[in-house]
């Protein structure tokens, strides 16, 4: 009695799931009163997969609730990581319908593997020391990162904010050896958050993101290093039209004011 | 031969009584060991034993066996490897100290709420290791409650250090090895203990010469299980002691941070792991068994 109980709770569970796993890959009615949407393009619909660089996540979420809001019946879902990462998510085929990069080499990878097409850059980036609040090593400048009693977190080389911070420290012949190469750049700025690192090299938008929670000090602009993130709407995109719409967005006017209001620059 | 072992165990124990009643069930049991798998069991079991193959199988198909030697030459892979095998281990000595006296008094102690610790310390058997790392942090972080004091009274800070990886892999494991040996403190047989308690040994002396012996089986099998769960341990690693190779990089940190830049690599040193993993289990498997039919 209580064996079969349980088995038709597991089973009502994995029904419940196979239909929510269903309701996310099939595009939602859209009422056809959604003509108020400022593009001229039939109504659009469904889920949109943005897969995007770690960076832009405060930024692309913002973008994807206007989105969402402008066109009722579109959901825009992100997975926002490591663009090395993603990347090789994507050439190995993962449903994504949007790329957006923290680097041109991660995007070319993707381009490589004939998963996109003609991206377009669309912001660019450049580095800054994060430190805790209490700044506990009394960090000031880049020159007291290479001291060996200055724990710091960096990227790993591999992912764009590492090859970035990597060409800082060459542009100002520095050795710095960080305690910890983190996977992304979220990942670096919490190890500062919690305290558990002197410093932190991230961009200069991370720092503007994580508020008071962290200080910011300014990288010489003559040592600074940029990097630039393309888009690009994936040619296997399950949902094409909703992605080139969204990625679209992200180009508009609009798009480049919520980017640069929290603080990335032009291409 | 099994026909001895069945016996033996018969005899072993005189409580049954139904020594002669039970022969025919076991035939019965024979035959329909021989007999044919009913399909609605079968066809599950056939796709259950897919499901658990094919990834194993896929990583065989798609090594780069070819660029095997290049790729495991590398001296950031053994760096990988020697620390993985490091910690693992030190993380199951660490939590057979540790382990083994607590599963002992979660057995035997009898007071209100022994089993709501129990329900606790192994928690993390379920907890997803990623929150065990965080949880870690704000424990034995810089910041932590008392990796705060650790750090004010010795200067030593646990994250980002190879000791931090130990730490890490004991929280994770270390209830791999507390349930396994708990349950055969409970299952193990009190008179041996109670015989020894009579003839006057104290009750560490009954606990060093009785009953682990009793238990060793179990022991050795949670210390593998343990030693398993260490080796693979990756989200609370990465999240409290970080990635640095040579220090806190082991092989499944070396395996996902491969995967975005060399792919190829990632796959090579998938399969060392797995060579390592399917050498210490078919290693011990033996003396496992051995150890079993002994007792």
């Amino acid at each position: 009695m209580r064996r079969s109980a349980l088995t038709l709770t597991v089973a009502a569970a994995t029904g419940l799931l196979l239909a929510g796993c269903g309701s996310s890959s099939t595009p939602a009615a859209s009422p056809a009163t959604s003509s108020t949407a400022v593009s001229d393009s039939p109504a659009l619909s469904g889920t949109v997969n943005v897969f995007a660089a770690a960076s832009l996540q405060e930024a692309f979420t913002t973008l994807g609730r206007q989105f969402e809001a402008a066109h009722p019946g579109t959901k825009v879902v992100f997975n926002f990581g490591p663009s090395s990462g993603l990347a090789t998510q994507i050439t190995a085929g993962a449903p994504a319908d949007v790329f957006a990069s923290a680097s041109t080499k991660n995007m070319d990878q993707v381009v490589k593997a004939a998963a996109a097409t003609s991206p377009t850059n669309f912001a660019s980036n450049v580095m800054e020391i994060a430190v805790p609040a209490t700044n506990p090593a009394g960090v000031t400048g880049l020159f007291d990162l290479a001291k060996p009693a200055v724990k710091v977190a960096l990227c790993q080389v591999a992912v764009p904010c590492g090859a970035t911070a990597a060409k800082v420290f060459k542009n100002a012949k520095l050795t710095v050896t960080p305690v910890t190469q983190e996977i992304d750049v979220k990942a670096v700025l919490a190890k500062v958050t919690l305290g558990e690192v002197d410093a932190g090299v991230v961009y200069v938008t991370d720092v503007r993101a994580a508020g008071a929670k962290v200080k910011g000090i300014q990288i010489p602009a003559n040592v600074n290093a940029s990097t630039v993130y393309p888009i690009a709407t994936l040619t296997k995109a399950p949902n094409k039209a909703t992605a080139a719409a969204f990625t679209d967005d992200v180009l508009s006017a609009d798009g480049v004011s919520i980017l640069a209001a929290d603080g990335f620059a032009k291409p | 031969m099994p026909a001895d072992r069945g016996s033996l165990k018969t005899a072993d124990r005189p409580s049954d009584g139904q020594a002669p009643a039970r022969r025919s069930p076991q035939a019965a049991r024979a035959a329909a060991a021989r007999g044919a798998i009913p399909w609605p069991l079968g066809v599950p079991a056939l796709l259950g034993a897919l499901f658990l193959l094919v990834p194993l199988g896929g990583l065989l198909v798609r090594a780069p066996w070819r660029g095997m030697p290049r790729l495991l030459a590398d001296s950031q892979v053994l760096d990988a490897l020697r620390l993985s095998l490091l910690c693992a281990s030190a993380a199951t000595a660490v939590s057979l100290v540790f382990g083994v006296p607590l599963a002992w008094v979660l057995a035997r102690w009898q007071v209100r709420g022994i089993g709501l610790l129990r329900a606790l310390v192994t928690l993390p058997l379920v907890l997803p290791p990623v929150v065990g790392g965080v949880a870690l942090l704000l424990a034995f972080g810089r910041q932590g409650l008392l990796g705060r004091l650790l750090d004010e009274w010795t200067g030593i800070t646990l994250p980002f250090t190879t000791a931090g990886v130990i730490v890490a892999e004991t929280f994770v494991a270390m209830p791999f090895l507390i349930i396994t040996v708990e349950g055969a403190f409970r299952a193990s047989d009190r008179g041996f203990e109670e015989a020894a308690a009579t003839l006057g040994a104290s009750r560490l002396t009954v606990f060093r010469t009785v009953t682990l012996p009793l238990i060793g089986p179990s022991l050795l099998a949670g210390a593998v299980l343990c030693w398993a769960r260490a080796l693979g341990e990756f989200g609370a690693t990465i999240t409290f002691a970080g990635n640095f190779p040579g220090r806190t990089q082991t092989m499944p940190l070396a395996v996902y941070v491969a995967l975005e830049s060399d792919p190829e690599a990632a796959v090579a040193l998938s399969l060392v792991l797995l060579v390592v993993s399917i050498a210490v289990l078919a290693g011990l498997r033996d003396r496992w068994l051995t150890a079993g039919t002994t007792r």
